[in-house]
């Protein structure tokens, strides 16, 4: 039998404990894919988060650190300045990077930080069941946010591509979805072009990956796949934001809110 | 080595860090260590080191984290303020079991306090500083010689155990200009056997995973045994303090850092007087003198605690003590600095068995 698919050396064998439904598995499948194509595995340091993803450290098959909550950047910063013959990426949640880590992300940008940030958004915080996120939409329900999410209450969800786009330091930054095999495709894609940012030393890349979230979303699998396509991606458009080797289209994403 | 220089306490600690392999620094700024990040920004450079002014305090402990992890030797440091934002990392540093070294060079607290020297982060500092059950070792220099060669004996002894190690100074001490020699050769850090903990280039072994948690059934609580046997040998080999004077005492004064100055210049007065004082200064806050004062305890009916806070290293002294001898207390909170001919008076109270009359705030 001619063998058409191959789980990635850039993974380990250990099961994952993700929900069903989750993009956690794809995202991390992608990343270990693409640290094999490029044949930097060995070097390869994974800078582990606080949230769904505090066990990638079990699931990357290369050296990992697991750091404290928001920090990823600023471990990763001192990693990659000591060694910087390493490849070091940070896979952080929106609620890591955005909210509690929100100084490190933007500082490790500016400063040109020759990392790569693998941010996961599911606009929602995840591991400690369903608070509201910096990026969760306005009208969304969470379990801090009950009566939806209202701009002058709690403010409107920050775009991260866009906001980090405005830094000099950022050399490449992309935002994709996890919905359907042609946007995973172009994801991978993203990943590839991002590690390969920090290997040729171009400076800071991050890849921004919408990823559904059906357990604090409250909805079945399918039906979440559904609300990022509908609801996720209007407000937060893909495509790249910052390039060191190609000219940026400007995009123009729409005000979305959620009917209760 | 053999070199006399006049330098600044800040400064003789940053250039005794370089010269011990210091290769990575991550500090901000705040109020009296500035010198500290400043000297480093140039001098690391020239010894192929990186120095890195953080986005916050919060960040830096956290740079710490990352480079410690690869077996370098890093450092930072702040004041009180800015200690206190950095437990989050050191707390990280500490479960992951990672040497590291940084220095609070002390100011009056608590909150932002003013920027006079202090000793009021000693409860911080040797209960571990941050949460979870840990220590730091604990040096605490009492003068600009002893900045300057105690980073060495910190990497040696956060290598040898893993465990972060700390410079406990203050204000005076950062800020004053002695001369001071080296008194050990400059390492360089890469004839040093590399870690077979650290994470890095993982091109034939196996991958290593550097992390503080552990979720399974009862592997939290094995690896904190783990660590108190750690703490245990530390208790065990590594205390240090200088003990002056103490055969036919009446009384042992017990005071640190710039206070065992002041301390040491009120206990030759009394001396002089006819006084039979003694002196002990603990140079290892943790792991503290314990056995030694223990001992004294059997001889001497009065001990005196001098400290510029309210009263925190009075709690170690007594139960170190075990109710053998009496404990009293004279201290400066709040950046108050004590002079010596104040502390002789306590000595003449603290030497006829009490009481140590506090200093009366209208006297301020």
């Amino acid at each position: 039998m001619k063998k058409v698919f191959e789980r990635t050396r850039g993974l380990t064998e250990v099961r994952m404990r993700y929900c069903p439904g989750c993009g956690h598995g794809i995202a991390h499948r992608l990343v270990g894919e693409v640290v094999e194509e490029l044949g930097v595995r060995e070097k390869t340091i994974c800078v582990g988060p606080v949230g769904c993803s505090v066990f990638a450290d079990e699931y990357f098959n290369c050296d990992a650190i697991q750091g404290a909550h928001g920090r990823g950047p600023a471990i990763a910063t001192g990693i990659k300045r000591t060694h910087p013959d390493l490849v070091v990426f940070s896979y952080q949640g929106d609620g890591d990077l955005a909210s509690i880590g929100m100084a490190e992300t933007i500082h490790s940008a500016s400063r040109g930080e020759n990392i790569t940030i693998i941010f996961i958004n599911n606009a929602i915080y995840g591991m400690t069941g369903g608070q509201m996120a910096p990026t969760t939409l306005l009208g969304m329900w969470s379990t801090t946010s009950p009566a939806g999410r209202k701009a002058e209450v709690e403010g409107h969800p920050f775009r991260m591509c866009e906001l980090l786009s405005s830094l000099p330091g950022a050399a490449y930054l992309e935002r994709v979805a996890l919905n359907k095999a042609a946007n995973i495709i172009k994801a991978k894609k993203a990943i590839t072009k991002a590690f390969r940012t920090q290997i040729e030393r171009k400076g800071f890349s991050m890849v921004e990956l919408l990823s559904p979230c059906p357990t604090d979303w409250a909805m079945p699998p399918l039906e979440a796949l559904k609300y990022l396509e509908e609801k996720m991606i209007p407000y937060y458009p893909l495509g790249v934001y910052r390039d060191w080797e190609e000219k940026v289209e400007k995009k123009e994403p729409e005000k979305v809110g959620v009917e209760k | 080595m053999g070199e006399r220089i006049l330098m600044k306490g800040n400064e003789a600690m940053a250039e005794g860090a370089v010269r011990a392999g210091c290769r990575f620094f991550a500090g901000y700024p705040i109020t009296p260590q500035n010198e500290v990040p400043e000297y480093m920004s140039w001098r690391l450079p020239e010894v192929g080191g990186f120095f890195i002014q953080a986005e916050s305090e919060v960040a830096a402990s956290n740079m710490l984290f990352g480079a410690a992890a690869c077996g370098v030797r890093v450092m930072t440091s702040s004041s009180s303020p800015g200690i206190s934002l950095k437990q989050e990392g050191i707390s990280y540093c500490a479960g992951a079991d990672l040497p590291i070294f940084y220095a609070d060079i002390v100011r009056g607290g608590p909150g932002l306090g003013n920027i006079a020297p202090s000793q009021g982060n000693y409860f911080q500092a040797t209960r571990g500083g941050g949460h979870g059950d840990y220590q730091v070792i604990v040096l605490a220099p009492n003068s600009v010689s002893e900045m300057a060669n105690f980073p060495r004996l910190c990497y040696e002894l956060a290598f040898k155990y893993r465990v972060p190690a700390m410079i406990s100074a203050d204000g005076i001490l950062g800020q004053m200009m002695e001369p001071i020699e080296f008194d050990f050769e400059p390492i360089d850090p890469d004839t040093l056997p590399k870690p077979d903990w650290a994470i890095g280039d993982a091109t034939g072994r196996e991958r290593r995973v550097v992390k503080s948690y552990d979720l399974r059934v009862g592997a939290l609580e094995k690896q904190n045994w783990e660590r108190k046997k750690k703490f245990d040998t530390i208790q065990a080999n590594e205390v240090r303090y200088q003990l002056e004077y103490e055969d036919q005492a009446e009384l042992t004064v017990t005071a640190y850092g710039s206070c065992a100055r002041v301390a040491k210049s009120a206990v030759m007065m009394a001396r002089s007087e006819g006084l039979k004082v003694g002196m002990l200064r603990p140079i290892t806050l943790w792991p503290f003198p314990t056995k030694v004062l223990n001992h004294l305890a059997d001889r001497v009916e009065n001990m005196l605690v001098f400290e510029m806070n309210l009263g925190q290293m009075l709690q170690d002294v007594k139960l170190a003590v075990e109710g053998k001898a009496r404990v009293h207390f004279y201290g400066r909170p709040g950046g108050g600095i004590p002079a010596a001919e104040e502390f002789l008076q306590k000595i003449k109270e603290a030497i006829k068995g009490g009481p140590v009359i506090p200093i009366d705030p209208k006297d301020i």
